[in-house]
C-alpha cells in the first residue's frame, strides 16, 4: 500500500506542558520590558530635544508611582534576562587557556566582573 | 512475586487507522528491563503488529529513540523502575511525521543533514603516499564532543523551533556541521555558510536548550549553534569590512 504518514499539530499551548519549555518563554517575554524601556529612553530623548519644560515634565512623569513601578518592572526582567544570559555564556563562548579550558564558572564570573565594572562607570556618569 | 507494568503506546496504523489512538499492554515487571524491553516482549508475545525501531540496544545506534512520558529518551537507555509509578506513556518522537505506531519519517533529517556536508573537506587534495593529514591531541579536543552523535533525533523532538519551523536545519545537522567547521583538516566552511548562517540555519535557534538537556551522548548541540552564530557574524562581518574579502 502507499504511505500515509499522520502529522500532528503542535497546540498553540505546547510550553505549558513543561518546567523548561516555560522558563524559556518567560525570558522570551523579558524582551518585550527591555523593548519598552529602549521606548521609554527614546521618548525620553524627543522629550529633550523639545526644551526645558518638556524635559522636566519627563521627568516627573518618571518620578511618579506608575513611573517607578514600571522602572521596577522592567529592571526586575532586566536582571531575570541578564542572570540567565550569563549562566548561558559559557556555552556560547567556550575559552581555552594554553590547551585547557577555562572553568564555565569563571566565564560566568567575568561576565559579572565587566557588569560591575560598566556599571560603576555608568554611576559615576550620572555623579551619583 | 510476580508484578506487572502498564504501558500506553500511541498506535497509527495507516492501513486501518484515521489517526492515533492509544492502546495499552500490560507486560512483567523486571528490575533491570527498559522501555525497549517491554516492547520487545509486547512484540514477541502480546501484539506483533506493533512496530518501532531498534538495533542495538546500548544506546550507540540511535535507531530507538520516542517520546517517553513526554521526554525524547532512548528507549534502551530508561529504566522501566524509573517511570513505573506513574505510568508509562509512549509515543513517536515529536515534529516527525508518523509513519507507523512509534517509527517516525526521518527523510526531513536525511536532507538536512546532508545540506551541511558532514564530511571533511580538506584544503588541498594530496596523494596517499604523503601520508596521513597529522592532527594534535589539542586540534582534536576542539570538536570531540561534537563527532559524538549517534542521530537519534532526541534534539530535534525536544527542540519547539523544530515543531514550528519545519525548515530550520535543527540541532544535530547544525553541531555536526561546526564540528567540521572546526576540524583543522576541513576547509569546508565556506561551503557550508549558504546553509548554515542562513535564516533556516543558526538564526532561526532561539537558544531554548532542550536539545543538550535531553542528549543521551552529551554532544551539546545548543553550545555548537552559539558558538556557531558568533563564526557567522564575524564572518560577516569580515566579508563587509575587509577590503578584496568575497561576499
Amino acid at each position: 500500500m502507499s504511505r500515509r504518514p499522520y502529522i500532528r499539530k503542535l497546540e498553540r499551548n505546547w510550553w505549558l506542558g513543561q518546567r523548561r519549555y516555560v522558563v524559556y518563554m518567560v525570558r522570551e517575554l523579558t524582551s518585550l520590558f527591555i523593548g519598552l524601556y529602549c521606548v521609554l529612553l527614546v521618548v525620553g530623548l524627543f522629550r529633550l530635544a523639545q526644551g526645558r519644560a518638556a524635559w522636566d515634565g519627563f521627568l516627573a512623569a518618571l518620578s511618579s508611582p506608575p513611573g517607578v513601578l514600571l522602572q521596577l518592572v522592567c529592571l526586575a526582567f532586566a536582571t531575570y534576562h541578564s542572570l540567565t544570559w550569563f549562566a548561558l555564556t559559557p556555552k556560547a563562548m567556550p575559552l581555552m587557556v594554553r590547551g585547557e579550558p577555562v572553568p564555565a564558572m569563571a566565564i560566568v564570573g567575568m561576565h559579572y566582573g565587566a557588569w560591575a565594572v560598566v556599571s560603576l562607570i555608568v554611576l559615576m556618569a550620572a555623579g551619583i | 512475586m510476580s508484578e506487572d507494568v502498564t504501558l500506553s503506546i500511541l498506535r497509527f496504523r495507516p492501513e486501518v487507522d484515521r489517526e492515533p489512538h492509544f492502546q495499552t499492554y500490560t507486560v512483567p515487571y523486571r528490575e533491570d528491563w527498559v522501555v525497549l524491553d517491554a516492547l520487545n516482549h509486547i512484540k514477541d508475545h502480546l501484539d506483533a503488529t506493533l512496530s518501532y525501531r531498534w538495533s542495538c540496544h546500548m544506546a550507540i545506534c540511535g535507531s530507538c529513540g520516542m517520546m517517553i512520558n513526554g521526554e525524547p529518551k532512548l528507549a534502551c537507555h530508561a529504566f522501566l523502575r524509573d517511570y513505573r509509578h506513574d505510568g508509562i506513556r509512549i509515543e513517536p518522537l515529536d515534529h516527525f511525521p508518523i509513519e507507523r505506531d512509534l517509527v517516525i519519517v526521518m527523510d526531513s533529517f536525511m536532507e538536512k543533514l546532508s545540506s551541511v556536508k558532514p564530511f571533511v573537506i580538506a584544503k588541498e587534495e594530496k596523494p596517499l603516499s604523503d601520508g596521513e593529514h597529522l592532527q594534535s591531541p589539542l586540534q582534536l579536543m576542539a570538536f570531540k564532543q561534537y563527532t559524538l552523535c549517534i542521530n537519534c533525533l532526541l534534539c530535534y523532538a525536544a527542540c519547539p523551533q523544530c515543531g514550528l519551523k519545519e525548515d530550520f536545519v535543527g540541532p544535530a545537522a547544525l553541531a555536526l556541521a561546526h564540528r567540521y567547521n572546526l576540524d583543522s583538516r576541513d576547509d569546508g566552511n565556506d561551503q557550508r555558510a549558504d546553509v548554515v548562517a542562513s535564516n533556516e540555519g543558526v538564526w532561526e535557534c532561539t537558544f531554548v536548550g532542550a536539545c543538550s538537556e535531553v542528549c543521551p551522548k552529551h554532544v551539546d548541540p545548543a553550545a555548537a549553534i552559539q558558538q556557531a552564530k558568533i563564526s557567522a557574524s564575524l564572518d560577516w562581518f569580515k566579508a563587509w569590512l575587509l577590503p578584496g574579502a568575497h561576499r
